[in-house]
């Protein structure tokens, strides 16, 4: 039996969204457990080009200068496979990537 | 009618000027990827509507734009560059252990017969090709993997792989130069790699002499000479006239022989040019005086160009990569500096005008001669 989509509301940074040239948030469809895993994956699958900026290309570890927050909570250092909170996966609250506050 | 099209990257966006052949009215379009750093541009000889870009930033990392219109449209392809194998250590600035990690693209070399074929070369230090347009990259290993690889170390901008030279006479031999390993020559298409440093003489090392580890900071070549190499390196301009097998000196009276960009006329493979930075760690023009310095007889004797330059209270700098030559005749010049002008000169560097006064620190200049 085929696992349930869930829709996941994902708001990228600025230049993400130029590159992938989308405005505003994006919708994903995300098969559960959604975790920060499934939804790049899915996000990545959605928007190739997107692929390398948000977590590196082999260790998939997330890239050092960017966040990933929900419902006013860091998640960015929870594990990824760790379930987003039921507000994401709910599609009430976006998952929000962040470009952190760096350099001059 | 001839054009020509300057590719301008730099620290927040790329910009493309356009103009015809009399090279007084310019028309500027950008930025074309505001917010990123575009350390490079380069269209292919082949087909110079092709032009790939490298895009980076600190926050999203590495990406590869083509064009197939000129720079007016653009669209992402591979940015993956996954060394081969384990990648092992080079010499970190304190001379311990370090593993090779990719940061970035310095510079995008087109194969001179294929719009297809391009070449990458990165940091930390290697040099990568794809042969589908940029979609997919692999590492040509015998580079990093050459005996040295664990002595080289990062200069002071990074381990980078900045210059590559293919030579046209060869397709198997490509020249390529590191910071601050030295350069490198291939005579087998990239499988195996020599060390070209004999005759480079560097203080700021523990044996000036060494087989690797020099600050090379630029290479160029007339094509219609490719054993003939002009370099800028981090002290000292050299000239070598055997493929790089020794290098000898001209700096001649060059006020300084610090600098980084370097480039030859591109009708007159003796003909050279130079931008004297003061020092390693004064990256400006000596005495407040932006000098292009020519030497017509392939070094040695130069001769200072400032007609239309700052001459006074200029403190900008002009990098490795931010030199280049239309193939009109005359020849014309053109740089960019980290205070955002680009000049040119459309008569070899006699006088010269600022095309663009004010964009954002140039990393890069490219020029395309179009018919």
């Amino acid at each position: 039996m085929s696992q349930q989509a869930n829709r996941i509301r994902v708001e990228l940074p600025a230049h993400l969204r130029t590159l992938a040239q989308v405005k505003g948030e994006v919708t994903l469809e995300v098969a559960a457990p959604v975790t920060l895993r499934s939804v790049l994956d899915a996000l990545e699958a959605c928007y190739p080009m997107l692929c390398g900026t948000i977590r590196d290309h082999d260790t998939l570890q997330r890239r050092a200068f960017l966040r990933f927050f929900a419902c006013e909570e860091d998640l960015s250092h929870q594990s990824p496979d760790a379930l987003l909170p039921e507000a994401v996966i709910s599609a009430a609250e976006p998952l929000l990537i962040i470009g952190a506050i760096a350099g001059g | 009618m001839s054009k020509v099209r300057v590719l301008v990257g730099t620290r927040k966006g790329a910009f493309v000027l356009t103009s015809d052949g009399k090279r007084e009215n310019w028309d500027v379009s950008g930025p074309h990827f505001a917010g990123w750093e575009m350390y490079h541009l380069k269209g292919s000889p082949v087909d110079p509507n092709r032009i790939y870009a490298s895009q980076s930033s600190g926050w999203f990392g590495q990406l590869i734009q083509r064009s197939n219109d000129g720079g007016q449209t653009w669209e992402p392809v591979g940015n993956k560059f996954s060394y081969e194998g384990v990648p092992g250590t080079h010499q970190w600035y304190d001379g311990t252990p370090h593993p090779w990690e990719f940061k970035r693209v310095w510079h995008l070399e087109p194969s001179l017969t294929d719009r297809d074929i391009v070449y990458a070369g990165i940091e930390d230090a290697a040099i990568f090709r794809s042969s589908d347009g940029g979609q997919n990259w692999s590492e040509l290993p015998g580079l990093r993997e050459h005996g040295s690889g664990p002595r080289w170390q990062p200069g002071a901008g990074g381990m980078c792989l900045h210059t590559i030279i293919l030579d046209p006479s060869d397709p198997q031999r490509i020249y390529i130069a590191i910071s601050a390993a030295g350069a490198f020559r291939t005579d087998d298409g990239g499988k195996t790699w020599q060390p070209i440093n004999q005759g480079l003489h560097s203080q700021y090392i523990p044996d000036p002499k060494a087989d690797v580890g020099h600050c090379v900071h630029h290479i160029a070549m007339h094509p219609s000479r490719p054993n003939t190499l002009f370099m800028q390196k981090h002290w000292d301009v050299m000239r070598s006239d055997n493929s790089g097998d020794h290098w000898h000196e001209v700096s001649g009276n060059l006020p300084t022989d610090f600098g980084f960009a370097i480039d030859v006329h591109a009708h007159e493979p003796e003909t050279i040019y130079v931008v004297p930075i003061k020092s390693d760690s004064e990256h400006f023009p000596p005495d407040g005086k932006l000098r292009v310095y020519r030497s017509r007889t392939g070094g040695n004797e130069w001769e200072p160009l400032t007609k239309g330059l700052p001459q006074q209270d200029c403190y900008v700098n002009v990098l490795r990569d931010a030199m280049a030559v239309d193939k009109l005749d005359s020849c014309g010049i053109y740089f960019g500096t980290t205070g955002g002008q680009v000049y040119a000169s459309s008569d070899a560097g006699d006088t010269w005008a600022p095309i663009v006064r004010d964009l954002p620190a140039v990393l890069s200049v490219e020029v395309q001669t179009l018919s």
